[in-house]
């Protein structure tokens, strides 16, 4: 998981007070609302509300996972921003761009070029094979079928199906097929990669292992990623930042740490009750300033997750020293019962 | 009481049949009653359809034309200018295919003066050797898919050379070479139009409706008018008739495609062509595919029906064949057309699939290796035809074998079904005798004998029963055109053979279909069997009918049952497999024993998609039983044959088509309306 997060930059998806609302006479509807979206008012005039009011920033290399169950706009935000839907109101800029005002040419350059998408049932062209699909987009591109066969070998390789390149979809496993889905939607070496439930149609440990790759993935190309997911384990796992939506609201937009620690309202509260504290919060989320009279030598990283140290913490009668794994700085303390508070506490 | 009735779908049915039964009884059979027939309000139809395309022809938007022979303008219908237009293009190009293999100056007078054609005389484009269009079939094949389809295209055009009839081979290769690529072209366009545009779709649904049930002869008369006699008209006419299931396939298919996938093409970075072209077509391409294997079969079923309009060619024989009662000739020709049918469908569908090799480093030999070994056999081929014009005296076989010089087996045919003739006459006839007098004939007066009013209230009275008001005025309506015209008595007799064949058929198909939807080898092998008969073009199945049963009802019912069945029994087999599994092992722990679970699971769960089949199994039927006038019948039929030789045919001929049509459609209604209504019902819509 990268933390290369850089906040001083400017970011490279921007949205403002996104609004996607399907229905006939959406728009009127919006006007004379001043953008206070109802969702239940708007569903008895006809209009169903996608998105309602959606504001936030991605930065380069950083990865937004949105979650929120089926219906609740995840997928939406996700066609508005990369303008596979229409968005009805509000601004969308990547890399400072006014996405909405581009027009078709510009959008097919965009995409061309900046961005990348995987599907949840990997949509892969079902007459071409593993790397003709791959090469598709680069071939749309205008490359030549030499340079793009050569760059698709270069993605077989990168997802691990060496020796398949040649099978059609039909012939792969689920989790192959997506593999392939994340070759192609990487071939054009995109800024910005947009996952849309990439990993829900595959079985548990496929999935898992999928969810493993895709961390390995993430950790050498560092893209700025936004990751749809209805699985809140999935979420934790892998975001930076996770925003989870209820109705085409985000209820609350936060590191996991502070998701399951801070939880901003009762629907969110409901997600994080059961979730393996130990397995999502970090020690920095936790630790106490600095405590200049602790005497003992034992130090813990930050960035480990508590299930890692529990047990030096555990065993340890006294609190201990936090320390920045990249210089050794001590940056804070933590005493066992707060450990044990936030993991058994209420 | 009252309510049990009003939900109970047999008792309404019971309760309507009997009011039939009583009205037909009741109704007495005078001319003078309009309850017994409807005044003939319509007589004038077909008049008016002549006058709208006469003038269409002739007056309407007169355009001026420079005349290069008399050196002055001359005024000319622009509709007649662009179909003559359109003509003399299709015209050009079947011409072109058609010397490349068998030689020939037309195109090239095209091109070069023809007067300095005519001075040199042996200035003239020499026909490929059949050897070489063989060795050519072989590669092309063996290029395709493998040794199987070489020896298949191989094995097929020696047979064409072999039994003399290369020559209408060609002349029917060529025909379809040119009208099967239109009809794909034509029909993939309005298919993609009707997919990218609502209004475009819900336009062409009611056309592609008509033009999809309407019989292929009353086409013909129409095209005739419009475009000339010729192999240029056939092709039109051919054109007409294959596209529609063309286009409807391709916005099937296009419709299926899952949103994802679009969306990943718009990701890829897709221009609108390139989504078309790249994404959406090739996604589509089972369907597409399906569609071309339509329009290749359509094609060659037209062959012998384009004839009727001047196509050269193996349907011009076969038709001369049937007409003269050549069994043997007729087979031959019938294997003929067969060949080409299924070589091309094989062909097309192994280009479709074709895989491409990215990673074999080619030189320019290995890369233009097809075309340099065809250019080795055509040299190769030349030569041995050059010898064998020292070796044969009057007819170089290693050339061209002419018509009707090759080998031929019709005689021992012919002595077959001479022997078959007398050693079965007896049963055969008796058979035959015992089916008219005993069945057909009176069935055929109980339908003449039906007052017009019991025939509405059957038919308005199913469209109430099954959906309510709207389709009862449907149906009515499209019957209330048929019963106003002057052509009742005859629509009510194929109506009678229509219904004669669609109830055998489809007792057989369901009989057949359900045996062998018991197990999984036997499906694939009747599924099998179905493609392969489909195959046939229409008309083939006439031949051995007539061959046992000679001139009568007998033959083309038969022909009809034949051809009928095989939906019947592809929708029973379909319908039988797509009952869910689960249901399958509920019954069977339910302790539900074969039978059992076949009438009480199985039979109701596929009903409503075997009813689509019973729908296709009429459609069938109608077009046998129009073919059927080929040989002579005395329904509809027979006088759109007959409107073939008169000089307002074309009226006359549409407006029946279009009688052929309604019935097909108002039953298409009936059984579409209630399978949906019964899907829902079942929840597996």
């Amino acid at each position: 998981m990268s933390k290369k997060t850089n906040m001083n930059n400017s970011p490279v998806i921007k949205c403002e007070s996104v609004y996607k609302i399907f229905g006939n006479n959406a728009e009127k509807l919006l006007k004379e609302s001043n953008g206070k979206v109802d969702s239940k008012a708007f569903h008895a005039a006809g209009c169903i509300v996608g998105v309602n009011n959606a504001s936030f920033e991605v930065h380069k290399g950083e990865m937004l996972v949105v979650m929120g169950l089926s219906g609740s706009g995840k997928s939406t935000l996700l066609r508005c921003i990369s303008r596979l839907g229409e968005s009805t109101a509000g601004k969308i800029y990547i890399d400072g761009e006014d996405l909405n005002a581009m027009n078709g040419k510009e959008l097919i350059e965009l995409r061309r070029n900046k961005m990348g998408m995987v599907f949840q049932n990997f949509a892969l062209l079902p007459h071409k094979t593993v790397l003709e699909n791959i090469a598709f987009p680069l071939q749309v591109k205008g490359i030549t079928t030499d340079k793009s066969i050569a760059k698709a070998m270069e993605m077989v390789d990168l997802v691990g199906l060496k020796g398949r390149e040649n099978y059609f979809p039909r012939e792969l496993s689920g989790g192959q097929q997506q593999r392939v889905g994340i070759a192609r939607s990487l071939a054009v070496e995109p800024d910005i990669w947009f996952l849309d439930e990439p990993f829900s149609a595959l079985d548990p440990l496929i999935r898992k292992e999928m969810q493993d790759e895709f961390l390995r993935l993430q950790g050498v190309l560092n893209k700025t990623i936004m990751f749809v997911t209805h699985d809140f384990d999935e979420a934790l796992r892998l975001a930076d930042r996770i925003a989870i939506m209820k109705d085409g609201i985000i209820e609350q937009l936060d590191t996991p740490d502070n998701i399951v620690l801070n939880p901003a309202t009762e629907y969110v509260k409901k997600f994080t009750q059961d979730v393996p504290r130990e397995k999502v919060i970090k020690i920095e989320s936790i630790m106490d300033p600095v405590d200049s009279t602790i005497s003992n030598n034992i130090k813990i990283s930050k960035n480990d997750l508590i299930e890692k140290v529990a047990e030096t913490i555990l065993n340890s009668k006294e609190s201990l020293n936090v320390i920045d794994p990249n210089d050794d700085k001590i940056v804070g303390s933590l005493n066992p019962s707060k450990v044990i508070k936030v993991l058994f506490g209420s | 009481m009252f309510s049990r009735f009003k939900n109970s779908r047999p008792q309404q049915f019971i309760f309507l049949f009997f009011i039939f039964i009583f009205s037909y009884l009741v109704v007495p059979q005078s001319e003078d009653s309009y309850l017994w027939r409807l005044p003939s309000l319509f007589k004038d139809f077909p008049l008016w359809i002549n006058n709208v395309i006469y003038s269409a022809l002739y007056d309407w938007f007169p355009l001026k034309v420079w005349d290069p022979v008399f050196e002055m303008y001359e005024k000319k219908a622009a509709i007649r200018e662009f179909t003559r237009a359109i003509s003399s293009g299709v015209l050009f190009l079947i011409t072109f295919i058609r010397e490349i293999f068998l030689g020939g100056v037309q195109t090239m007078s095209t091109f070069i003066s023809s007067s300095w054609l005519n001075s040199n005389k042996w200035f003239i484009w020499p026909a490929l050797p059949w050897t070489a269009v063989v060795a050519g079939g072989m590669l092309l094949g063996y290029h395709l898919q493998g040794v199987r389809l070489a020896l298949l295209a191989g094995i097929g055009a020696c047979y064409l050379s072999i039994f003399g009839q290369w020559e209408p081979s060609m002349q029917t290769l060529s025909f379809v070479l040119i009208t099967a690529p239109i009809c794909f072209i034509f029909g993939l366009s309005l298919g993609i139009w009707g997919y990218l545009n609502k209004k475009v779709e819900a336009a062409l649904q009611p056309i592609l409706n008509v033009a999809q049930t309407m019989p292929h002869f009353s086409f013909l008369i129409p095209v005739m008018v419009l475009f000339g006699i010729g192999d240029h008209a056939g092709a039109i006419a051919t054109i007409i008739f294959a596209t529609p299931p063309m286009v409807r396939l391709t916005i099937l298919g296009l419709k299926k495609i899952s949103p994802e996938v679009v969306e990943s093409g718009l990701m890829s970075g897709c221009n609108k062509f390139q989504l078309l072209f790249k994404v959406l077509i090739p996604t589509a391409r089972t369907d597409i595919l399906i569609g071309a294997n339509q329009v290749i079969m359509q094609c060659l079923a037209m062959t012998v029906i384009a004839s009727f309009i001047g196509a050269k060619g193996l349907g011009f024989n076969l038709k001369l064949a049937l007409n003269s009662l050549k069994i043997g000739k007729a087979a031959e020709i019938g294997i003929c057309i067969v060949i080409i049918a299924v070589v091309l469908d094989k062909f097309s569908l192994a280009w479709a699939n074709k895989q491409k090799n990215y990673f074999a480093n080619l030189n320019f030999y290995q890369k233009n290796k097809n075309l340099i070994l065809f250019s080795i056999i055509i040299f190769i081929c030349s030569i041995f035809s050059y010898i064998g014009s020292f070796y044969f005296t009057g007819i170089n076989y290693l050339y061209f074998v002419p018509y009707e010089k090759g080998i031929s087996i019709s005689p021992l045919l012919d002595a077959g079904v001479d022997w078959i003739w007398e050693t079965f006459f007896y049963y055969l006839n008796n058979f035959n005798v015992f089916l008219i007098t005993n069945v057909l004939v009176p069935m055929k007066t109980a339908y003449l004998g039906m007052p017009v009013v019991s025939t509405f209230i059957l038919v308005m009275g199913a469209g109430f029963i099954v959906g309510g008001v709207r389709s009862s005025l449907v149906v009515g309506s499209l019957f209330l055109f048929i019963a106003l015209s002057e052509y009742w008595d005859r629509a009510l007799i194929t109506m009678y053979m229509a219904t004669f064949a669609v109830v055998v058929a489809t007792f057989i198909g369901l009989v057949v279909g359900s045996a062998c939807a018991q197990n999984s080898k036997s499906t694939a092998f009747m599924l099998f069997i179905c493609d392969f008969f489909q195959t046939f073009p229409s008309f083939v199945y006439l031949i051995p009918v007539i061959l046992l049963f000679g001139i009568t009802d007998t033959s083309v019912l038969l022909a009809a049952i034949v051809y009928a069945t095989i939906p019947a029994t592809r929708y029973t087999i379909e319908g039988l497999k797509s009952v869910p599994v689960s249901l399958h092992e509920a019954g069977s722990m339910s302790g539900v024993s074969r039978i059992q679970r076949w009438t009480a699971i199985e039979i109701p769960l596929a009903f409503p998609h075997i009813m689509l089949g019973i729908n296709q199994t009429l459609i069938f039927s109608l077009f046998m039983i129009v073919l059927g006038a080929l040989i002579g019948t005395e329904d509809l039929g027979q006088i759109i044959m007959g409107a073939l030789s008169r000089k307002d045919g074309a009226g006359v001929a549409l407006t029946l088509g279009i009688f052929i049509s309604f019935i097909c459609l108002a039953v298409d209604h009936l059984i579409r309306t209630w399978s949906e209504r019964q899907k829902k019902l079942l929840g597996i819509a």
